[in-house]
């Protein structure tokens, strides 16, 4: 064997935190999710130094695919100063030195909760979702056994009764996140708890999208341009959100908009939830990393 | 105007920073060593030990003192811990027959072959706070030392037979062969599939949450399921673990841990394929923890109930997926209190879809009232 | 597809003299990831070469690629099955050395397999296609071809694929593509490919449609 080369990162502990066997399990697990487009494979999650919930899905993620080559950039809500962002950005950039950043562009990987940032992605980044529920079945069907069978059946009628019963008591279909898709014209995949205003942004994107569930211990992916199709009807097409109002800081007026309470007596204003897109807007030249 | 939050690193570290200074309270006071919560502790340090899945007990007290007692914290510090470690091989199947017994008892028999052996036990305390532990002990009475075996009568005899083998020789009880060769499954190496075999649901319980696997054994007993258990028998106390290396072939002992292990006998009146005998409930924990062998054996045996052709009724002890899929403190913990993450982006995505529903439901109220 | 026995291949000659394996990557943690991101690039972006920025050490018949995508990839919990002409003293040692993966005989019980010529590609419906509930459960087939560039040119389609994207390999079998059409057929269960030439790859994931 060869002598061992000095290793970025943390001492004490392998590049990336994971052992090499735990990375070479999820990236096996990757490459099946790459394979079958929007189907859930159930990986050996590992219990990680952060808490369920938290992201630690993604971290496994992350953590398998990040080398030093590699950029990263992680959000929360849009925002890369959210604490947990933060703590997830600290976690990588200890564990393996990587250059950090808060611009999309300048990012080869970005793992992200809640959002897909509004700078469109780009051929070769990687896109990395956090997943608190990937079964997009789970509350129609709460067994694993059943949604599974379900999917191996391709039998998603209860998902079409549940938002054709929305449309007749609410007149529309009232979910507004983590709205469910079609993937690749089979399977349907729950997209993580993003706002359905970045649905459109999984289709056919030229970035490849990976979703990591660690307490369910499911990886899914989206290939780079496959097809993504909210599902919908007919005469109810998919439609997302819009604000009548303009970001208040850069004006944007084709972004997803966080409401602040600015007092007690209803004052409130709208800005943008992805902050590097604010950013590039207001200061003229953008910022370097 | 307007400025974003910011300052989330310096936010974190202060947390940090509190915290530790919580965590060592009032300086006046001496600090706590691992060996005071190890010895004085104990039961908290197995427990830790248990739902951690990991045996080793001054790990396990240096997590007590970490999460300043918060047993829950103390288990996700140690797994977060085990999880790095590499994997050096495989024990044979600890032999409990053989255990140094410090404590062994059973409901169902009067006598039997090794006795009743009351040991450390809680059991017939009477639940007085007792103020003279509020004192310093002398320091010239120790107590006794943790982990010897407590002399009592009937322990001498060397052989304790399992209550539940006594039973099988008559073949009044199911059988369980057990095939030492055959491999286990290890949850933490594998995805949880469904249904999960028997050594996937024992090794769940076994690592699950104490307070939950109780409530459930609770309620198997209160008729949400029927196992009609009896407490065949309850051992604690020291067994060998063995290994055996590839390169020798044979098995060596490797340490010595303590177990605390219960076998539940229970009612079976037959179905249409088994005949009438008695059935069995496992658990078995690191450490001392009766309390958890026992939930976890009532447990086991409701979860039996589908391949004994029983109807549960639909009693949330006998449902696999419910049982497995929330039996962990380090996965519950996670994602309830996740929701402490902002969650403004989805919030907002549903401020928007009540705003619109209510309006259009007071549009629609209006347009009736028109004439 | 012209017809290939399964052949036995776990049945190394006893009285052969021991093989030193030759090193693996050299450096193991930092290679295996930028191994792993160019297979990663290369199923996701079916069709289109992607050069491995490591070449380590191989014993032939096997090429460095086939061998940085073995010691990336497989270990003791991956069956590996080798073709007969894969099937050498050198490339077993190589193997079980350095990823410690069974040999199986079995290609319905690999999750790997090499195919070490192309020219000659076993049946594709002998290896696991997973389980309607469990389509991961497939084999990955590394198969070794000699280049990419020349060769008839095909024209794939499906996800990874922007419009369409051109694909000519030399050193695979034509019956190879019908065999494929089969596996697309069944999706979502199927195998699962990687071309190889000496120090590029191709994806297939089953998801390729040819026309």
């Amino acid at each position: 064997m060869t002598a061992a080369a000095p290793q970025p990162g943390l001492a004490g502990y392998n590049f990336a935190y994971l052992d090499e066997q735990t990375k070479r399990m999820i990236r096996r697990a990757i490459l099946k999710a790459v394979a079958i487009p929007g189907y859930q494979v159930p990986f050996a999650s590992r219990e990680m130094p952060l808490s369920y919930g938290w992201g630690t899905g993604g971290v496994q993620l992350t953590a398998a695919l990040i080398g030093p080559d590699d950029v990263l950039k992680v959000i929360d809500q849009g925002a890369d100063d959210t604490t947990n962002a933060v703590s997830i950005r600290k976690f990588f950039a200890t564990t393996t030195g990587v250059a950090t950043t808060t611009r999309t562009a300048a990012a080869t990987l970005i793992q992200t909760r809640h959002r897909i940032p509004e700078t469109p992605l780009a051929d070769g980044q990687i896109m990395v979702f956090q997943v608190p529920i990937p079964e997009p079945l789970r509350w129609l069907e709460r067994r694993e056994v059943e949604s599974r069978r379900m999917h191996a059946l391709e039998d998603y009628g209860v998902m079409y009764v549940k938002l054709y019963e929305d449309i007749v008591r609410h007149g529309k279909i009232a979910t507004a996140y983590d709205y469910p898709v079609m993937v690749n014209q089979r399977y349907v995949m729950a997209p993580s708890p993003i706002p359905k205003f970045d649905n459109p942004k999984l289709d056919r994107s030229p970035a490849l999208m990976l979703f990591g569930a660690g307490r369910e211990k499911r990886i899914y992916a989206l290939p780079p341009y496959t097809a993504v199709k909210s599902l919908d009807f007919e005469d109810h097409p998919f439609e997302v959100q819009s604000w009548s109002q303009a970001c208040a800081l850069c004006g944007a007026t084709d972004s997803y908009l966080d409401e602040i309470i600015t007092d007690d007596r209803g004052g409130r204003m709208f800005v943008c939830s992805d902050t590097d897109h604010c950013r590039q807007r207001t200061t003229a030249e953008g910022n370097s990393r | 105007m307007y400025v974003a939050v910011k300052g989330g690193e310096r936010a974190i570290e202060n947390a940090h920073r509190l915290l530790a200074e919580q965590r060592r309270g009032d300086p006046a006071v001496p600090e706590l060593t691992l060996a005071q919560i190890e010895n004085q502790l104990g039961l908290a340090v197995d427990r830790v030990m248990a739902e951690g899945s990991l045996y080793d007990r001054e790990l396990a007290a240096l997590a007590v003192r970490q999460a300043q007692g918060d047993l829950v914290e103390a288990v996700f510090l140690l797994r977060a811990f085990r999880t790095t470690l590499p994997r050096l091989a495989a024990s044979r199947p600890v032999d409990t027959a053989a255990m140094r017994l410090r404590r062994r008892i059973s409901a169902v028999f009067k006598d039997l072959p090794g006795g009743q052996v009351l040991g450390p036990t809680y059991d017939y305390t009477h639940r007085l706070l007792d103020f003279s532990l509020a004192q310093p002990t002398r320091a010239d009475t120790p107590g006794p030392r943790r982990g010897a075996e407590t002399a009592e009568p009937g322990t001498a005899a060397g052989h304790s037979p399992k209550v539940a083998e006594l039973l099988a020789r008559e073949g009044l009880i199911e059988p369980e062969v057990a095939d030492d060769d055959a491999p286990v499954g290890d949850l933490t190496r594998d995805p949880l599939c469904f249904p999960a075999g028997r050594d996937l649901r024992l090794q769940a319980l076994a690592r699950g949450d104490e307070g939950f696997l109780l409530g459930l054994a609770y309620s198997t007993q209160r008729g949400y399921g029927k196992t009609h258990p009896f407490a065949g028998e309850i051992r604690m106390g020291a067994v060998a673990v063995e290994i055996v290396p590839e390169e020798l072939g044979f098995a060596i002992t490797v340490g010595e841990i303590t177990l605390t292990e219960c076998e539940m006998i229970n009612q079976f009146k037959g179905s249409a394929t088994e005949p009438a005998q008695f059935t069995r409930g496992y658990g078995l924990c690191f450490g001392q923890g009766e309390r958890k062998a026992m939930a976890m054996a009532l447990v086991d045996r409701a979860l039996k109930g589908a391949a004994l052709g029983e109807d549960s009724g639909g009693a949330p002890a006998a449902d696999q997926e419910f049982v497995l899929m929330h039996a962990d403190n380090v996965e519950a913990q996670g994602f309830v209190q996740h929701l402490k993450l902002p969650h403004h982006v989805d919030f907002q995505a549903e401020l928007g879809l009540v705003r619109s529903l209510r309006a259009a439901a007071s549009a629609g109220t209006e347009a009736e009232a028109e004439p | 597809m012209p017809a290939c026995p399964i052949a036995p291949t776990d049945a190394p000659p006893t009285d052969a003299a021991p093989v030193a394996p030759q090193p693996g990557l050299a450096r193991p943690v930092l290679d295996s990831q930028r191994v792993f991101r160019a297979v990663l690039r290369a199923m996701s972006r079916p069709g289109v070469p992607v050069a491995l920025p490591v070449l380590p050490p191989a014993p032939l018949p096997l090429t460095p690629a086939t061998v940085a995508l073995c010691l990336t990839l497989a270990d003791f919990e991956t069956p590996l099955w080798l073709d007969r002409a894969a099937t050498t003293p050198a490339a077993l040692a190589h193997l079980r050395f350095h990823c410690g993966c069974p040999i199986v005989t079995d290609p319905a019980a690999a999750l790997f397999a090499v195919i070490g010529d192309g020219s000659t590609v076993p049946p594709l419906n002998a290896f696991a296609p997973g389980e309607p509930d469990y389509p991961d459960r497939s084999a990955t087939l590394v198969v070794q071809v000699a280049g990419f560039g020349t060769g008839p040119r095909r024209m794939l389609h499906g996800p990874g694929i922007e419009t369409s994207q051109a694909l000519a390999v030399s050193g695979l079998s034509d019956g190879f593509w019908a065999a494929w059409r089969d596996n697309t057929a069944r999706y979502p269960l199927g195998v699962d490919v990687v071309l190889a030439s000496p120090d590029a790859l191709v994806g297939l994931p089953r998801t390729v449609q040819i026309h």
